[in-house]
């Protein structure tokens, strides 16, 4: 049976720029990965550049440019539901029988989320924390792979388990980012940065026994 | 959205004075501010479907944007930074201030009907 991954991002392109390559070789090794995604992004600030999204229209673009990235990636999605900016004033226990009790359904063999407390924005430490918290109640629980974006995860947490050089499939990752048109110039200007698209081309995760 | 036309903003504004309405205000420098700079603050604050009546509202140009304020029975809202705006096909009346890489620092909505986000139609 091929190897079953749930991806639990908050944001559409949080799959993209946090895990693209990742993904991509995963479903490459044959593995059936599917995004479970928090929110529609509607309070994102970037609206494209030139502006063509507003508030109002801004989810329906994000999701329409989400459902062309998990194509590019090779993937399925499935909207939780959540507020995008909110999820941190949610009822954790709530938040976390909801993904626990989706979880137990899917079996899956990994779960790829935010690692609670260095994932920068607080949707992503509320929905990681969520999901690590429901992983744990799992009687069968999962592997886990935890992606930390704050500059001083290292410094508390030392260096990460997995490093995936993800070279050989950053073509996919650079398509599927450009699908994400409302929100890909944040990227792209990002990516001007050598350093940074250096740091693009290596996806590194800690994993469930390095959670403090 | 277009670049604010300071007359016809203040029709728009007008047309909506003195009747039950939703408010969607907002100001935001991102989630990454203090990410990408250690001595920066990350600030924010919206409140949607704030339900008021104002007495009369008025835009003000600064120059490089404008203000927008409502006067309420009780107190005041008010909106910096506004630079574009839009009537959408709901007759609802969207303001927004982006800055120079269209990004959206400051958001003024009115509206008869609640604001639901568009997507939310066809879920």
């Amino acid at each position: 049976m091929s190897k079953r991954v749930i991806v639990i991002f908050p944001h559409p392109d949080d799959e993209t720029f946090g895990a693209g390559g990742t993904i991509a070789s995963l479903v490459e090794e044959g593995a059936h990965v599917t995004y479970w995604c928090g929110t529609l992004g509607e309070m994102g600030r970037n609206m494209g550049n030139p502006v063509f999204a507003n508030r109002e229209t801004l989810s329906s673009h994000r999701k329409r440019e989400l459902e062309e990235a998990v194509s590019v990636l090779g993937i399925d999605v499935v909207h939780l539901g959540y507020r995008d900016k909110t999820i941190e004033f949610e009822p954790l226990e709530e938040m976390v029988t909801h993904l626990r009790t989706k979880l137990e359904e899917e079996r899956p063999d990994l779960v790829l989320t935010h690692y609670p407390g260095y994932a920068v924005h607080p949707d992503h430490d509320a929905l990681g924390r969520a999901a690590v918290e429901a992983v744990k109640e799992m009687e069968e629980p999962p592997e886990l792979w935890l992606h930390a974006i704050s500059n001083d995860s290292e410094k508390d947490l030392g260096e990460p388990a997995i490093t995936r050089d993800i070279s050989d499939y950053w073509d996919t990752k650079w398509k599927a980012i450009r699908t994400h048109l409302s929100q890909a110039d944040g990227m792209v200007d990002l990516l001007n940065r050598e350093d940074q698209l250096e740091r693009m081309k290596t996806e590194r995760f800690y994993t469930g026994d390095q959670l403090r | 959205m277009e670049p604010i036309v300071k007359e016809e903003a203040q029709k728009e504004i007008d047309r909506f004075a003195g009747t039950p309405v939703y408010v969607h205000l907002e100001t935001t420098n991102g989630a990454y501010a203090s990410h990408f700079n250690a001595k920066a603050h990350n600030v924010g604050a919206f409140i949607r479907n704030a339900n008021v009546t104002y007495e009369h509202g008025k835009i003000i140009s600064t120059g490089g944007g404008y203000r927008v304020g409502l006067k309420l029975e009780l107190g005041w809202v008010y909106a910096e930074g506004l630079t574009d705006y839009e009537v959408d096909e709901q007759n609802r009346l969207l303001m927004a201030g982006h800055d120079e890489q269209g990004r959206l620092m400051v958001a003024l909505e009115i509206s008869e009907t609640p604001f639901a986000h568009e997507a939310d139609h066809h879920e």
